[in-house]
């Protein structure tokens, strides 16, 4: 890497002893605007590229523009670092850098932090002009203390003003080199970082920024005796760094996909943002439909046209989308649907996780609608299980339903760099003369499959309807020909489980517990289940990436083990409640569907507090069940 | 074909002449005399005269009696849901700039459930031809009112008659920015029905023609007085209008219109009595979103990976 003139070289530290750490969570928290975000994702890049384990989660205030010094307004990122992969954000901070004593009680009310967190609070407020900041400011450090935080003012902003007129702008690069001299990270790295960062600025403004960066390890290695190290083995691999909505816009780009029909929801919404920022220049558009009906009819009327559509949406706009996803089960029309799922009922909990939708996605549509259903578990996942979703919906001539959440939409992950196949994009229509006699819906007696006839070509003209039909795709309301085209329908998704293998099991084959998930929970469930497993629980843990069909074999997965409990991220009794009984008590949505599948007594460990699932939580729990 | 010596031949010939048995589907099962009936031949004809490719056609609907048609036509077709027409049509569209696509719509399926769509269809300006059927009243569903049934109207939702004034679609779709084609006709006048299809279809963007439909089974009056009175129901004539036949001589009124002029058209629409037939507006160069939607199609392959691979250069650390 070059090595600019006028940027001083890292003090060697070499000989300084530094406390070795398999994992760390930092939070960077700061009014919005101050940078804490951009701070984060370049230390969570420099971690990166030193060969750890990242995760990073955006801390993002609810308004637009919250008054400054408010709880409110607090806005940051927590990037959580470890020597091996890292799949999730984690229990609570380690280290949290706050530029106000203000913010982090935002985090306080969401239970971020322990007794020992460190925290590195910006003192400029202790000196204020105002006695009223002053006085709240101190009153902040003794809370900070009686709730047995480690705190260390620093003077960030006075640090600063050696080097800007403004330490508004500039703090954060300053934090990050403090930050750099904390984790002993290779400061070459953050300096190409910085350039990274501010690549579309002058280069005075590069210059200043590297300068501050220097600062901010400098003084570290002055003033702090906070010294640790996460090792690591560089990686040569060239790696990506995006959150699950980047990744699902990556994913319908590299399925070929031409045509992204939605309207805005959080937390689905910013997908369509990274998307529509490449879709044109790679061949395919964004249309913004006038509602979330309007949005999957477009993607419909594009999918019998033969341009295979998707449509990304959340909860409420799901609810909307129910009349259509029916049609397109009934005639047959391949389509991507993508659900970021957000709390529910109703407009719910917009920008916090939940896997809510589970059902109303398996059966929220009247009568009986056979689609297929798969839960990506990490951000990689998010961009191959929409390449798979495309050619299964082309296949097989149906829905295929996404299901992500709002973790893994702002969780961000490095992940090797996908290496782009021409036998992903979607293939030219099929514009050939139509089989002569071969009817619309010829559906094969074994499979229920049939293929499809596509406009343009001849001889293949029918009439697509939600009416009930025959295999002419002629209107029938016949008591056998609607069994027929019904068991038809169903019996695809039977063909389409025989395709899968019976999934892998976490942890030995046998045991104590089993823990079930799906989706986003996967790394705080395996997370917990390896930290049970090393102070000797008999526990696995199983994830589930299909769940319409299930993958084969859970039941003689499940047959091995004493106990079987599904933990998700969504509503389901507690047996201790009052009113509840065993008979009517409500489980979790896998739960419910487990349950009557393989008639096993699996339990639910669940809630909707709109928060990602904790892996400390998820360990106490299996503790306890195992009586640990 | 037609005794011409194909190998002598420079200009393209089209390999097969359509006559109207091949675009004729299954027996229309709408009541007899039913205004369904006429403009299902209307459009026959209209595919024979343009020798539209029936691979290379389709015809959208929602739900309703006039729903159907897509079923009576040997075309590809799309018979979807209650009001949602306008949105597959569009997507069929968007993509294919090689397909001719219809929309057959009901005054309930586009001016009460499918309302936000048509607005919004008319706003985009994607070029399809749009038939609404208009009988004023829910067929299919057993005489409901309809959003354009004249007030006072009885049926078996308002008994003793209904309570608010009609809807207008000539003002409504004349009200929305963008607006290119509104034309009106009726199921009674052959020649002018079929002018006008084909005028409609003739214009590059979103054609709407609402049609005057007559529904012997639950609107025998109203169709009666249509197509009777001599007063209530008159012609537009203009050299860019519809063409008139022979039965203009039915007419005791024709009225000069110029279909470039907004305001007339819209004080034409405005006339709670009387029904003008004829077009009231075009405007050839309003901008067409379908345009956009196709300015992109056929990328290679390389060319799709080369803008993928670019972009994503953006996430490498
Ligand atoms: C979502 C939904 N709501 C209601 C219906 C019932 N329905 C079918 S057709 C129709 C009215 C049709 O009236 P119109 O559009 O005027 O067509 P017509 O039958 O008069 O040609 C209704 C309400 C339906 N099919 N779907
Ligand atoms: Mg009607």
């Amino acid at each position: 890497m070059e090595n600019d003139s006028h940027v001083k070289t890292a003090p060697q530290q070499g000989t300084v002893k530094r406390k070795q750490l398999r994992q760390h969570i930092v939070e960077i928290i700061s009014d919005s605007g101050e940078g804490a975000q951009k701070a984060g994702q370049s230390f969570g890049a420099v971690c990166a590229k030193m060969g750890n384990g990242v995760w990073t989660v955006e801390i993002i205030p609810a308004d637009i523009q919250p008054p400054p010094r408010t709880k409110e307004s607090a806005s940051g990122i927590r990037i959580r670092i470890g020597s091996e992969r890292i799949t999730n954000a984690g229990d609570e901070a380690d280290l949290v850098v706050a530029f106000n004593e203000i913010a982090p009680y935002s985090r306080i009310d969401q239970d971020a932090f322990k007794p020992g967190t460190i925290m590195l609070i910006e003192d400029y407020w202790a000196g204020h002009d105002s006695s009223e900041i002053r006085e709240n400011y101190a009153r902040a450090m003794e809370d900070f203390e009686k709730r047995g935080y480690v705190v260390h003012q620093i003077p960030m902003e006075k640090e600063c003003l050696k080097l800007v007129p403004d330490a508004k702008k500039g703090k954060n690069m300053w934090v990050l080199g403090m930050l750099c001299f904390i984790y002993n990270r290779d400061l070459r790295f953050a300096q190409a970082q910085v350039k990274q960062a501010f690549r579309k600025k002058s280069r005075a403004v590069v210059d200043v920024n590297l300068q501050l960066l220097q600062a901010g390890y400098e003084w570290a290695v002055e003033n702090l005796d906070l010294r640790y190290d996460i090792p690591s083995i560089e990686t040569q691999q060239e790696l990506v760094v995006m959150n699950g909505n980047e990744a699902l816009g990556f994913g319908v780009l590299a399925a070929g996909i031409e045509v992204c029909s939605m309207y805005p929801i959080t937390p689905a919404t910013s997908a369509s943002h990274h998307l529509a920022e490449t879709i044109e220049k790679a061949g395919g558009l964004v249309h913004q439909a006038e509602d979330e009906i309007a949005a999957i009819g477009f993607a419909v009327g594009s999918s019998y046209a033969g341009k295979t559509a998707v449509t990304i949406t959340s909860g409420p706009g799901i609810a909307l989308k129910t009349e259509f996803i029916g049609l397109a089960v009934m005639a047959e029309v391949p389509l991507v649907i993508i659900n970021v799922q957000r709390g529910g009922p109703s407009t719910g909990l917009p920008t916090k996780v939940e896997q809510g939708d589970l059902l109303a996605l398996l059966y929220g549509q009247p009568g009986d609608t056979p689609k297929i259903v798969m839960a990506p578990s990490t951000i990689e996942e998010c961009f191959h299980f929409v390449v798979l979703a495309r050619q299964i919906a082309e296949a097989f001539r149906i829905p295929v339903v996404l299901l992500t959440d709002a973790n893994l939409a702002t969780g961000v992950q490095p992940f090797p760099r996908p290496e782009l196949k021409k036998e992903w994009l979607s293939p030219p229509i099929d514009q050939s003369p139509w089989t002569e006699d071969l009817q619309p819906y010829a559906w094969d007696k074994e499979t229920g499959l049939s293929k499809r006839p596509i406009p343009g070509q001849a001889g293949g003209m029918f009439t697509l309807t939600g009416l009930a039909h025959t295999e002419d795709g002629k209107v029938s309301y016949s008591p056998d020909q609607n069994q027929r085209g019904v068991a038809m329908r169903s019996r695809k998704l039977a063909t389409f489980g025989k395709t899968l293998k019976p999934p892998q099991v976490n942890g030995d084959p046998s045991g104590d517990l089993l823990v079930i998930g799906w989706g986003s929970t996967r790394g705080a469930i395996e997370e917990a289940v390896a930290s049970a497993r090393e102070e000797g629980a008999k526990v696995s843990s199983l994830h589930l990436r299909f769940v319409s069909p299930f993958e084969p074999g859970l039941k003689e997965i499940f047959s091995q083990f004493k106990q079987v409990v599904a933990v998700e991220i969504n509503y389901s009794d507690d047996p201790d409640d009052p009113m509840i009984t065993p008979e009517n008590r409500r489980y979790s949505q896998l739960a419910w569907v487990l349950r009557a599948q393989t008639l096993v007594d699996i339990d639910s460990f669940s809630n909707v507090h709109g928060q990602p699932l904790r892996p400390g939580h998820i360990f106490n729990m299996i503790k306890s069940r195992l009586q640990l | 074909m037609f005794g011409l010596n194909l190998d002598a031949c420079i200009i393209d010939v089209p390999e097969k002449y359509y006559s109207v048995q091949d675009y004729e589907k299954g027996v229309a099962r709408w009541c007899p005399g039913c205004g369904d009936h006429s403009v299902l031949s209307a459009v026959k004809r209209l595919c024979k005269e343009e020798q539209l490719i029936p691979e290379k056609t389709v015809f959208v609907s929602g739900i309703g009696c006039s729903s159907r048609f897509p079923h009576y036509m040997n075309t590809y077709g799309f018979h979807g849901l209650h009001g949602r027409a306008f949105p597959v049509a569009s997507g069929v569209k968007f993509r294919r700039p090689d397909l001719n696509v219809f929309v057959v719509t009901g005054d309930g399926d586009c001016c009460s459930i499918g309302a936000g769509h048509w607005i919004h269809a008319i706003r985009y300006n994607i070029n399809l031809t749009v038939l609404l059927f208009d009988n004023q009243i829910y067929g299919m569903t057993k005489k409901q009112t309809s959003p354009t049934s004249p007030m006072g109207t009885i049926s078996n939702t308002h008994p003793e008659g209904s309570v608010l004034p009609p809807i207008n679609p000539l003002q409504t779709t004349l009200g929305v920015s963008n607006v290119s084609f509104v034309a009106q006709t009726a199921d009674w006048v052959p020649s002018h029905l079929y002018s006008t299809i084909k005028k409609a279809y003739e214009h590059q963007g979103f054609s709407f023609v609402k049609i005057l439909m007559r529904c012997p089974k639950f609107m025998p009056d109203i169709a009666k007085e249509k197509v009777s009175d001599k007063d209530m129901v008159r012609l537009l004539t203009h050299e860019n209008g519809i063409p008139l036949g022979a039965e203009a001589k039915r007419f005791t009124h024709i009225v000069e219109h110029d279909p470039s002029n907004m305001d007339h058209a819209r004080e034409l629409a405005a006339s709670p009595e009387i029904s003008y037939l004829g077009l009231f507006y075009q405007n050839k160069d309003a901008l067409r979103y379908d345009l956009y939607g196709a300015h992109n199609i056929n990328y290679t392959p390389e060319q799709k990976i080369t803008a993928i691979n670019q972009a994503m250069e953006r996430y490498v650390i």
